[in-house]
């Protein structure tokens, strides 16, 4: 796109809907842009009318009020009607349903979580996983969207527009990426004391790429290999943990938390908010609180020292 | 017309303090007091603002913790709307109203000392709510249910504040529409009123007709958290989409609420200091009636993204684009009414020509927003903040600070500084266009609202941002002093303080007297 402010706006930003890598950001962007210099030249132009009123030598007399009718009626009228068609047709695309046999991603929002659970044509394929989507390069997707509490909003602004995470309802939106890499998406309806924290990240890989990954997610945990990591799944299964949180193959199948089946292979922890290694992991399991007060994920400081809390991580680490 | 001032017949105002302010049924003192709370209100609602903006200044957690900024982005905005716009055109209705009308006060004058004292009532109600278990309401000035149904203890008094605040305006209204249409001097048909009067008049059919929605809307929010109702509760077959509907069919007349009282102003204003008469004056009135009609059939432009089919939201995108054709209508009438004006640019004309320039700017980022495939990306970020901000700031509470400066001289029979007002006007209009419009880029590249902590790559601009909006604060010290010492003294206004003006007002004496048109005022 050769529009725009050349240096005023970054363009490189994960999360900007002026670097669109989609059909649908990339149509939306385009009409940004018209909209934009089309309101700066409108804007241009009544300021020097303005200013000719004000200051112009051998202004003629009005003529009656053509010029209003002129600029306030005929103006709009004519400008708008093409705007409104185009995005009709605009709108249109953007919310066709995906092709038939499209793979379809179940997100659901929860103060202050995503929770992505994959949907394959035989049901024995699908699994759960949180706060990070991947995606095959130019495949729609389907998004079915809803929400566990409050009003949640999906958007990733590189892919396409917001839909809401609507409690009672089930969204759709078709998403697809034409370029691989990652693109931060985030939750855009408010929604309480951690909205602010409310992030994703969304993998466009090529389709063997997405294949090994997603057969790799469908696999149950790996068993601890380390001592400490063994200490740390006796410690995950016996300190509560289980009551919220599942990891498939293990006794622990709790649905209030995210699934930490595979958590050590996910890029952030929090919600899209914190590198994953194993210090935050640890520093997170035992103060959650400190890092995102009022979640549902209590403080651990009294109910266990820093060394569990370490093996606790280092057990989740393994968890690839 | 004829000048009738008999204040020297009459009784001044009452010489006990609380007799005078707290028991006044006199127009002038209850519009004075509602500038006065108003102006109190900006500052509270601007302080909430500084702490907003300081939080942004960097990214990352460093002035507050996310639950109270949630308080503060959720009360700066009930607060400026409730607590300091709305009271300020109600105090210019009350003052200038009678004047302009020649009428000798408002038709209902006690109910008029009620509706003043239920607004810092209602107000105060609101404000001791961040000192509860729990702190202020921290779900946005919207309530959306479900979020807002985990209020702590503020929620049932935030609730009541709404329905008192309520309560101020419709009675408000009321009195305003009594007043305009009974107590107008002989010979005053309603085509011949000040167009303020008009837009005011305009304004409060508005209020009455929108206003009980948002009390009932609330109501249903206080019955499905306290008495087990379901309305917006999708486990009970409610819907949380309902509730943004009947919020926002409240919502855009409000927002309507708040900017044709200012079309009415800057149509006063800028007349006088081009020494023409206002051009288009009646299709100026039907203008504003138009707006008023259409505002009350687009409400779900402010919902596109909650899931309606394409086919649903074609209506609210027509509807919404058909509004810029009254606006234009205004924004030309303007133009030719300086067309080969003698125009001079005294503060109040100022603020109304910056007025023009940056509400169009509004109406063409709201254009945008009512796009709804663009509005998939535009909603619920910083290109909203930035649109209704200068609708609201640079529009609203432009056109205040252009009638207060306006009709200065009539309240106190001083001149206000002009220098100091300059000054004002000058920091104001560059720090406020620095503030908001980076805002547009903001949103554009994918900030949400109501997030105390970003991306790093929103850093540069909010920081930008944040240093147009401590400018523009600490400017606003400048207009409170400015108003201080006018009101303490200065350079004696004469009767007519601006050679161009015209209307009924500018024919009582400066500072206008405790009772005036007493006799009405004939008008040819």
């Amino acid at each position: 796109m050769a529009l725009g402010f050349g240096g005023c706006v970054r363009f490189d930003g994960v999360q900007s809907a002026l670097a669109p890598v989609s059909p649908e950001a990339d149509h939306v962007f385009s009409l940004s842009w018209i909209m934009f210099w089309g309101s700066v030249a409108i804007l241009v132009l009544v300021m020097v009318l303005g200013f000719y009123a004000v200051f112009g030598r051998r202004r003629p007399a009005l003529d009656g009020n053509k010029m209003v009718i002129a600029g306030g009626v005929l103006l709009p009228l004519l400008a708008l009607p093409p705007l409104l068609v185009y995005a009709l047709a605009l709108g249109d695309g953007l919310r066709a349903p995906p092709p038939e046999g499209a793979l379809r991603i179940e997100v659901t929002g929860h103060q202050w979580w995503w929770e992505v659970r994959y949907r394959f044509p035989d049901a024995g394929d699908d699994f759960t996983t949180a706060n990070e989507i991947h995606l095959p390069v130019g495949q729609a997707v389907e998004v079915l969207v809803t929400s566990n509490d409050v009003i949640h909003s999906f958007w990733v602004p590189r892919l396409a527009g917001k839909i809401d995470a609507m409690p009672g309802h089930a969204n759709r939106l078709t998403l697809k990426a034409e370029e691989a890499g990652e693109f931060r998406g985030q939750c855009a309806e408010f929604c309480g004391a951690q909205h602010t924290h409310m992030a994703f990240v969304v993998v466009a890989k090529p389709q063997e790429a997405f294949e090994a990954w997603a057969a790799g997610q469908r696999k149950p945990a790996r068993q601890p290999s380390s001592t400490e990591a063994r200490r740390g799944l006796a410690a995950f299964l016996s300190q509560g943990c289980v009551e919220c949180h599942t990891v498939r193959g293990t006794p622990a199948s709790g649905r209030i938390g995210p699934d930490l089946t595979h958590v050590g292979s996910r890029r952030t922890l929090a919600a899209g908010t914190l590198d994953n290694n194993s210090a935050t992991l640890a520093a997170l399991i035992r103060d959650y609180q400190e890092f995102k007060p009022g979640a549902d994920m209590p403080s651990h400081k009294d109910a266990f020292d820093q060394p569990t809390a370490e093996s606790i991580a280092a057990y989740l680490e393994e968890l690839q | 017309m004829t000048v009738a001032t008999h204040a020297e017949h009459h009784d001044g105002p009452p010489s006990s303090f609380f007799k005078r302010w707290f028991l006044s049924t006199n127009h002038k003192d209850i519009g004075s007091l509602y500038l006065l709370w108003a102006l109190l209100m900006f500052f509270v609602g601007g302080t909430m603002a500084m702490i907003i903006r300081a939080e942004l200044f960097q990214p990352g957690l460093q002035v507050v913790d996310p639950h109270f900024f949630n308080q503060m982005t959720t009360m700066h905005a009930l607060v400026m709307i409730f607590g300091a716009v709305m009271p300020a055109f109600t105090g210019l209705a009350n003052w200038m109203i009678p004047l302009q009308v020649g009428a000798p006060d408002m038709a209902l004058p006690r109910l008029n000392n009620f509706s003043f004292w239920l607004l810092p009532a209602g107000s105060l109600i609101l404000l001791s709510t961040m000192f509860m278990p729990g702190g202020a309401p921290a779900s946005g000035w919207t309530m959306y249910p479900p979020l807002v149904l985990q209020t702590g203890m503020a929620f049932p008094f935030m609730v009541f504040a709404v329905h008192i605040l309520g309560i101020s305006s419709i009675l408000g209204a009321i009195n305003i529409i009594a007043t305009v249409l009974n107590m107008r001097a002989p010979g005053m048909t309603l085509m011949k009123m000040p167009l303020f009067v008009w837009t005011w008049l305009i304004t409060a059919f508005l209020l009455i007709a929108t206003l009980p929605v948002l009390s009932g809307a609330v109501t249903m929010l206080l019955t499905d958290q306290f008495f087990g109702t379901t309305f917006f509760y999708a486990g009970g077959g409610g819907d949380p989409v309902m509730y943004q509907h009947i919020f926002w069919f409240f919502g855009h007349p409000e927002v309507y609420i708040l900017i044709l009282p200012a079309f009415g102003i800057v149509s006063t204003i800028i007349p006088t200091f081009s020494r023409k008469p206002l051009f288009g004056y009646s299709s100026m009135v039907y203008a504003t009636a138009s707006i008023a009609f259409l505002s009350f059939i687009v409400w779900a432009h402010h919902m596109f993204t909650v899931g309606m089919p394409l086919s649903g939201e074609l209506f609210f995108m027509y509807a919404t684009m058909l509004i810029s054709v009254p606006t234009g209508v205004k924004v030309f009438n303007w133009v030719a009414t300086m067309w080969k004006g003698s125009l001079t640019f005294e503060t109040p004309m100022l603020f109304a020509l910056a007025f023009v320039v940056l509400f169009t700017i509004g109406g063409f980022s709201g254009l945008m927003l009512a796009i709804a495939p663009a509005d998939f990306q535009y909603h619920d970020t910083y290109f909203v903040v930035a649109h209704f901000h200068y609708v609201l700031v640079t529009g609203a509470v432009f056109s205040i600070m252009a009638a207060v400066y306006y009709w200065l001289p009539k309240w106190t029979g001083h001149m206000y500084n002009e220098r100091l007002a300059k000054l004002h006007f000058w920091l104001s209009v560059i720090s406020v266009n620095v503030l908001f419009f980076p805002q547009h880029f903001l949103g554009l590249a994918g900030m949400p609202r109501r997030i105390p902590d970003y991306s790093l790559q929103f850093a540069e601009w909010n920081m930008i941002s944040s240093i147009g909006g401590f400018v523009y604060g600490a400017s606003q010290l400048l207009f409170l002093a400015g108003v201080i010492i006018c009101i303490r003294g200065g350079k004696k206004a004469p009767s007519k303080a601006w050679d161009g003006a015209k209307g009924l007002e500018w024919e009582v004496p400066s500072p206008a007297p405790f009772h005036t048109f007493d006799t009405p005022p004939l008008v040819k």
